[in-house]
């Protein structure tokens, strides 16, 4: 069955906030509420009129269970639109999307909000193992003696030793990789240096820098917390970025003899991204004008221990349904997790080995024209909270095609896990 | 299941022998205790002491709550001093009554429980709150300048301590079901949803009440003359004997006759049949009559759009979200949003304990800078600086995206609503919707209808402003309207009066004796010098004789509390507690009557014009407007009663 375009009515995000060590002012629902409301008031409908809401998240906080739903009742869409939480990881908000074009193109819905959000600076300190079981001996202990027994036994080097949620979620539960170093894997596969990493990082900065000067974020919906500031702007983006300056920094993931650092990787940050998507008919019911259309999507899996080249798996497949090579797309949006895995992705493209033996291609599809690809900048510049950036690669690709008047264009996002996701994006001639 | 029917009673006893008493007064929708309907609960124990059941619950068959109180009707028409004690008669012994029955009894509060309603309450054995928003509890006859005769004054102190009594008797407070139980004043709180459960165990569980602490049995004993000395100077700082007798009597008829005051019938009378009570409950029904305006009309608004995030603004926007409506702000940009909405939340923060209402409170007030709320609101109020063009062209604009039917409001205070109307497709729209400073405080809002306008917008208006609990009140549009126009006069003859020589602390203290909230020369500072130039010039034409003290002030830049200083320095900037004074001068004999004329004259003026339909009105608007001293019953009360 062909795939039926769903429209794209709109679409807004919050200013994307760099964790610094301690919970941001926002928490994922916060997030996902002011940008939501807001994008909501600016519709002909009411959010009442909604006929679902989805929300992709990766790590809400515990009083924030199915975020989707505390989210869309806090703005205001009342009891009766449904409304869940999408987990894919780093693709939650794309997942979003994905649900939500498929229930439109099902019939079960017409005016869905769709997006993403992640509050990474909120999570979670555990208990670690030793202290969970010295809690459960806490609660057996019945008399005053056994009690204080027990408190004979706490070790203060258990208490003072957490597990740090951040760390735990970007830890591959199967195969045991911290994410950097899947991306350190695709460098050592396809030999990219460290200065070729930071020097695709200074350049993402740059480009956010121009793009922001050039007015090409107006998709930000600014922020007010507690105390009456407001955060207009994409916190992380460096100014200053420069080669010495990234040179400077060590490796992390694999420490000491590595290439990925943070500065060649995507930071962690707190925000959320929308979209509205509408069917034909809710164009035609509320006279809707849409700014663009999903025409096809695709899921893609690869080893875990590869995860960063999702968007070659997930991409190649759209392109050969439609008989294009990778020159016919005018604008690309693949997230910057790692500069390691970005590169690698070009470079897979490029190696006759790697499209024949994992693509299943006689040779090497090509090279992904220059100057097409995050023309805006990307996640290493811009931060990466989890769940939103999906939705955000969607959004901005959008806004890209519609500036520069082109026509097609592909977001693509790489997946803890071992999976990526692709979304085809249309402007409307 | 035997009944037996009342007119304003139902009374049921179950198959397990325990009486319900349900408390629906015929022909009204809220209960309050008349003399007929206590002449029924008479009849009702007349027939329990034949068969006494197991145990008696009363309750309430309305919606809106518990009991609002006895009926106030009623005290209007004590006119000899017999009339008076009889009516404390009435309720003192028929609680009593109540109290002393052999089988246990209990109250089950749901709702507002006030006045006689608590009293009937306490004389019950157990108090069951029901834990739900509108659950209070209260005294408040202080408030009408009477007291809780009907047996609160007995056994509040008795159940809750004398201090914790003492407080709800003589501020006239409410207590929330969760505090209630806290205090001891209820046995139990528990949710809706397990009520019926939990009366019927408590009122057979035969348990005593939790006797109070060692020291307030001792403050309730032996040292009560100690703790009513302490009461009294704590009344003597809010309110003077002369003015308001009550509280002092409450505590006199405590600490000195156990509560009974009919064993003081020269004090019931001092009080019953003072003017200050008259005028009081003379007040209070000017508030139900303010309370009325809109309910003509079935308008309900779920959104709000304010534009221009100033301190009025802001403040309004606040409020409304605070009410439960969605609101959206417009400003020119985030930045000066912002501190409007910073504002809000230390002031939600300030009233609101539980963390989730917090959040959808702030939740609920949208931050707007491109407006796009304004299509969507069914209320628009229009709140930028006094400039007749930005005010002209924003109304055009708003007029055009807002929703057919949607209320069209300036908060205009000196402008001409039939000059800001002309640009306008349909000027029959704009009404004026004339908040105080500060919102949160002032009860009244004036509704505006100019000239031609349409009153199904003007009542939509007042329906809109009593579903954020205020009080409107409607205007016609003129200089002022009404409570603008009586203050210029006073506060331009209060500062005459410091140009001839006398102290500002002197003509603020001449006025507070006279009863009102703040003093004249105070007020000028929070409202600013500014404003207060542009109201005597716009109000009192261009060529006015400002006062000099004004001129001086305003020409040094010194604006009153926005800036710091004005007629008195403001330490602390952001409230009136923040205010220096000197010791204020020996008050010149007549210096506040002369003071009150122009007030008094305008008052009288405006009502004959018409700009409120009546003189009631006019002591309404003037006395929830402005806190003129609410014991003289408004300001053309207070000119009735000079003359009679």
């Amino acid at each position: 069955m062909a795939f039926q375009p769903v429209y794209i009515v709109d679409g807004a995000r919050t200013p994307f906030l760099k964790a610094r060590n301690a919970p941001g002012p926002f928490s994922a629902s916060d997030l996902a509420v002011q940008s939501g409301r807001a994008l909501l008031m600016r519709q002909v409908f009411a959010p009442t009129e909604l006929d679902e809401v989805i929300l992709g998240c990766a790590s809400p906080s515990p009083d924030e269970v199915n975020i989707g739903r505390l989210v869309a009742l806090r703005m205001g869409c009342g009891h009766k639109v449904p409304a869940w939480t999408a987990m894919r990881n780093c693709a939650s908000g794309m997942q979003a999307i994905d649900s939500a074009i498929a229930n439109i193109q099902a019939g079960r819905a017409q005016l869905v909000l769709a997006g993403g959000t992640d509050a990474l600076s909120h999570a979670p300190l555990l208990y670690n193992k030793v202290m969970v079981m010295w809690f459960a001996g806490l609660m057996q202990a019945r008399s005053l003696g056994q009690k204080l027994g027990m408190f004979a036994k706490l070790r203060p080097s258990a208490l003072l030793a957490p597990v740090i949620g951040i760390m735990k979620g970007l830890t591959d539960p199967m195969v045991g990789l911290l994410m950097g170093q899947t991306a350190e894997n695709l460098a050592w596969k396809f030999g990219i240096s460290r200065e070729q990493m930071d020097e695709f990082s200074v350049h993402s900065h740059q480009l956010v820098v121009e793009g922001r000067a050039a007015g090409h974020y107006d998709e930000i919906v600014p922020l007010v917390d507690a105390k009456g500031n407001v955060y207009a702007e994409d916190d992380g983006v460096r100014l200053d970025s420069s080669l010495p300056g990234l040179a400077k920094l060590k490796p992390f993931f694999d420490k000491k003899y590595g290439r990925v650092t943070p500065g060649n990787s995507s930071q962690i940050t707190d925000g959320a991204a929308w979209l509205i998507l509408a069917s034909q008919a809710a164009v035609d019911q509320w006279g809707l004008q849409p700014i663009g259309r999903i025409s096809d999507s695709q899921w893609a899996g690869l080893d875990p221990a590869q995860m960063g080249l999702g968007p070659v798996h997930a991409t190649t497949p759209i392109l050969q349904r439609h008989g294009w090579g990778l020159d016919d797309i005018d604008a690309w949006e693949i997230n910057e997790a790692f500069a390691a895995q970005v590169l690698g992705c070009l470079a897979a493209w490029e190696s006759d080995d790697y499209c024949r033996e994992q693509l299943g291609l006689p040779e090497a599809l090509g090279t992904l024209p220059h100057g097409r690809l995050n023309v805006d900048g990307g996640a290493i510049a811009l931060g990466h909270p989890v769940g939103a950036s999906g939705a955000r690669i969607v959004l901005h690709l959008l806004h890209v095609l519609r500036a520069n008047q082109a026509r097609r264009g592909i977001a693509s996002i790489c997946i803890g896990g071992g999976l990526g996701g692709a979304m085809l994006v249309e402007t409307l001639s | 299941m035997s009944t037996r029917a009342y007119q304003h009673w139902q009374l049921e006893i179950d198959a397990e022998g325990i009486a319900s008493a349900t408390f629906d007064k015929a022909g009204e929708t809220a209960n309050s205790l008349s003399s007929a309907v206590m002449d029924e609960f008479g009849r009702i124990l007349d027939q329990l002491e034949e068969s006494p059941p197991r145990g008696l619950i009363i309750r309430s068959g309305k919606l809106a709550g518990f009991i609002a109180g006895a009926d106030i009707q009623e005290f209007t028409q004590l006119d000899t001093p017999e009339k008076g004690l009889k009516l404390v008669a009435r309720g003192w012994n028929l609680f009593n009554r109540l109290a002393a029955v052999r089988y246990p009894t209990l109250a089950m509060v749901r709702g507002h429980c006030l006045g006689g309603g608590l009293e009937l309450a306490l004389a019950c054995r157990y108090l069951l709150a029901v834990d739900e928003p509108a659950t209070k509890m209260g005294l408040p006859e202080v408030m009408l300048g009477i007291f809780p005769g009907w047996g609160g004054m007995l056994r509040l102190p008795q159940r809750v301590g004398a201090q914790a009594a003492l407080d709800m008797m003589l501020t006239g407070k409410t207590i929330d079901a969760k505090r209630a139980k806290r205090m001891g004043l209820a046995d139990e709180c528990v949710p809706s949803r397990v009520m019926e459960n939990a009366a019927t165990m408590l009122l057979l569980s035969n348990t005593a009440r939790r006797s109070l602490s060692l020291l307030q049995r001792l403050l309730g004993g032996p040292f009560k003359g100690l703790v009513a000395s302490g009461a009294r100077k704590q009344v003597a700082i809010r309110a003077r004997p002369e003015h308001y007798p009550a509280p002092y009597a409450i505590i006199d008829i405590w600490a000195k006759h156990q509560g009974n005051a009919l064993a003081a019938p020269q004090l019931v009378d001092a009080i019953v049949r003072s003017s200050t009570a008259r005028n009081l409950v003379r007040v209070f029904f000017m508030q139900e009559r303010l309370k009325g305006f809109g309910k003509e009309s079935d308008f309900q608004a779920r959104r709000v759009h304010v534009v221009g995030a100033g301190v009025m603004g802001g403040d309004i926007a606040a409020w409304c979200a605070l009410r439960g409506l969605t609101v959206t702000l417009q400003d020119q940009g985030m930045e000066r949003i912002a501190p409007a909405l910073k504002r809000a939340y230390a002031a939600y923060g300030k009233r609101i304990r539980d963390p989730l209402q917090l959040r959808d409170v702030m939740d609920r007030l949208i931050p707007d800078p491109e407006g796009h709320g304004a299509a969507q609101a069914d209320v628009v109020i229009e709140a930028i600086f006094e400039n007749i063009e930005a005010k002209q062209a924003l109304l055009k604009k708003l007029e055009a995206v807002m929703k057919p039917g949607a209320v069209l409001a300036t908060n205009t205070s000196s402008l001409k609503l039939e000059d800001l109307s002309t640009v306008l497709a349909n000027p029959a729209r704009l009404v004026g919707i004339h908040f105080f400073n500060p919102v949160s405080k002032m009860p009244l809002v004036e509704v505006v209808s100019a000239s031609g306008g349409d009153p199904e917008m003007a009542s939509r208006a007042a329906a809109f402003v009593r579903q954020i609990d205020r009080l409107p009140l409607p205007v016609r549009s003129a200089p002022g309207f009404l409570v603008n126009a009586v203050l210029a006069p006073y506060m331009l003859e209060a500062m005459r009066a410091v140009d001839e020589g006398i102290t500002p602390e002197t003509v603020d203290a001449a006025m507070l004796a006279f009863g009102m909230p703040m003093g004249p020369i105070e007020l000028v500072d929070m409202v600013g010098l500014d404003v207060a130039m542009a109201a005597g010039k716009g109000l009192g034409g261009a060529n006015i004789d400002l006062p000099q003290c004004l001129l001086e002030r305003f020409n040094a830049g010194h604006l009153g509390q926005k800036s710091g200083r004005g007629f008195y320095d403001h330490a602390s900037g952001s409230s009136g507690k923040g205010v220096v004074k000197a010791a204020a001068g020996p008050i010149p004999a007549g210096l506040a009557e002369r003071l009150l004329k122009p007030l008094l004259e305008r008052a009288q003026q405006l009502a004959d014009e018409g700009v409120v339909a009546d003189a009631d009105l006019a002591d309404a608007g003037v006395i929830f407007g402005t806190g003129f001293s609410p014991f003289t019953g408004g300001p053309l009360n207070y000119l009735k009663q000079k003359r009679d």
